[in-house]
């Protein structure tokens, strides 16, 4: 056996730049949800078909401007629902139970690059369906207001903050079956009755009353005032704040790793 | 910079509770109770134990991936409860599990990797070193128990550590591609890396490690290296067995001296533990010779590390 003094000791390791990591966590987290099948139904195919369904029926009917118009709003806003939450939950719930984030935190990424990647995947992704969205929307007539248009940016931000802390919230406390339950039956839920792509003056009266505190109803409500009318809703962006801030809280505090 | 004689790691009365646990009152179990080990830079350090004895909670807590509830750590001069990123750039760690994203696939993941360091290994060296190639467009699920263990490992080297965490190596390893590991994982030490390593196998602690720390039931029990520790439980007591195949049902022991114990591990597989002299192994020989029987195989073991660790703990490994 060889005394370890007469042995060169290793050359020091450094870590990259902090930016530099989170930014490619951000990009290979982006191109794995890219990636996945599942995940592309999810944030760009279902909402497209949300917005196409809303634009050929009457649901929207009445309600002072043309249906595309508010479907839109409503539909990006889903696409952030998609993807932060439901999408990014599962991603997470997974590779939870596979040891991924274990592993990760050891190297230099660390918990919180880990958890900055994750937001800038999601950020990442839903650029790219808002783009799509509009796009598509604008070849049905959709015609929002500039207003509503620079509203409508950071708002959409704001969603998907709240989601993603909710998303992760779920993903970090149950087991990854219990995440793919809780987060696609919420997102059905949420979808349909929570506020988000209808109105809530198109929801029965007892769910109309609650929509407005759920960060599904919040968010579609925001985002059709600002891109409907140009309209700042106080109200929804204090709730989003609020659950932005309670999920991110419960998270820290229980969020378990392993 | 550590001075060159300052070990790379120090574990010192570790303590860690889990709980609470509902069988107990909601009471906290203790799990660890007082791991003590010093890790060498150029050495290779094993932590040997059974089953459930503490090791992946102690390495983990070294890694700061567990806190824990009592005891100091030291890694490279630092308490490893909350590591800092220039901390987490120095130590490499393979887990149990792997912790590799089954839809990934091996090239790509260990790129991905070796961005988080300032100057990393070489991807594609370390992939043609362990054989990765071979299965470098299977994604990670596809692949065997042995070829994920070989990306874990390459991955856990890819930031070029100065302190490696090994937890169980040789997991679903077979015999080539576990030479060709342990030939690394000793080429790594000898490159000055301080190599802590967990295994259940006796086998790999007397090939690998320089120094062994024995833990039973969530505290080290003996250290040493593998001939300190051999050499203590020998002189203690000169064991030594022979084992021999033959048809079942014969009785040796009444052939033998009394000091010798004779046992049937299982139906014509016989084994003679004790002081053995040469004047027994004759004998044996001569009762071979008046009962007609011709061995089908014979084998003679001095104490093996299996041995010191039954010794120390009273309970079998595995």
């Amino acid at each position: 056996m060889t005394l370890p003094a007469t042995r060169p000791l290793p050359a020091r390791s450094k870590p990259a730049a902090l930016s530099r990591r989170i930014l490619l966590q951000g990009r290979y987290e982006t191109l794995t949800m890219l990636r996945n099948g599942e995940q592309l139904i999810l944030a760009i195919v279902l909402p497209l078909l949300a917005l196409v369904a809303l634009a050929v029926t009457p649901l929207l009917d009445g309600l002072g401007a043309s249906r595309i118009n508010i479907a839109t709003p409503g539909v990006l806003a889903l696409c952030a629902m998609s993807t932060a939450f439901t999408g990014q939950g599962i991603a997470t719930g997974f590779d939870r139970r596979y040891g991924v984030l274990r592993f990760l935190s050891t190297t230099p990424l660390g918990k919180a690059g880990l958890i900055a990647g994750k937001v800038l995947a999601v950020l990442a992704v839903l650029v790219l369906q808002a783009v799509v969205v509009a796009v598509i929307a604008l070849f049905m007539g959709w015609q929002p207001p500039l207003t509503g248009i620079l509203l409508g940016i950071p708002l959409l931000a704001l969603g998907a903050v709240a989601f993603t802390a909710l998303g992760l919230l779920v993903a970090g406390t149950v087991r990854p079956e219990a995440t793919l339950a809780i987060t696609n039956l919420l997102w059905i839920l949420f979808g349909a009755l929570g506020g988000i792509v209808l109105p809530p003056t198109r929801l029965p009266d007892a769910v109309s009353a609650v929509v407005h505190f759920l960060p599904s109803g919040a968010l579609g409500e925001a985002m059709r005032d600002a891109l409907v009318h140009g309209q700042f809703n106080l109200l929804s962006v204090v709730v989003l704040l609020g659950w932005s801030f309670v999920a991110s809280a419960a998270a820290i505090r229980w969020f378990k790793w392993s | 910079m550590p001075e060159p004689t300052a070990p790379a790691l120090i574990i010192d009365g570790l303590i860690r509770d889990v709980g609470p646990i509902p069988a107990l009152d909601g009471r906290m179990k203790r799990i660890i109770s007082g791991v003590y080990l010093t890790a060498q830079f150029g050495q290779v350090t094993a932590l040997l134990g059974a089953n459930g004895a503490g090791k992946t909670t102690t390495i983990e807590c070294a890694q700061g991936l567990q806190r824990r509830d009592g005891g100091t750590i030291s890694l490279l001069g630092e308490d490893p409860d909350k590591p800092s990123a220039a901390l987490r750039a120095r130590v490499g760690v393979m887990l149990q599990d792997g912790g590799l994203p089954p839809s990934a696939h091996p090239l790509p993941l260990l790129r991905h990797v070796a961005h988080m360091y300032e100057s990393p290994r070489s991807v594609d060296e370390l992939a043609d070193r362990l054989g990765i190639r071979a299965f470098a467009d299977t994604a990670i699920r596809r692949l065997s128990g042995g070829q994920k263990q070989r990306v874990a490992l390459a991955a856990s080297l890819v930031g070029n550590p100065e302190v490696l965490f090994l937890d169980e190596p040789s997991a679903g390893l077979d015999p080539q591609a576990r030479r060709m590991v342990f030939e690394l994982i000793r080429e790594l030490r000898d490159e000055g890396l301080a190599i802590v390593l967990t295994t259940h196998l006796l086998d790999d602690a007397q090939k690998l490690a320089d120094y062994v720390y024995i833990v039973d039931a969530g505290a080290t029990v003996a250290a040493g290296t593998v001939a300190q520790l051999l050499s203590q439980a020998t002189s203690a007591e000169a064991q030594r067995t022979v084992t021999f195949e033959a048809p079942p049902g014969l009785d040796p022991a009444a052939a033998l001296r009394r000091e010798l114990s004779v046992s049937q591990t299982r139906p014509g597989s016989y084994s003679v533990t004790g002081p053995l002299e040469p004047s027994d192994l004759l004998e044996l020989a001569t009762w071979w010779a008046a009962v007609g029987v011709m061995p089908t195989s014979l084998h003679l073991a001095s104490r093996s590390l299996e041995d010191v660790f039954l010794a120390l703990s009273g309970t079998e490994l595995r």
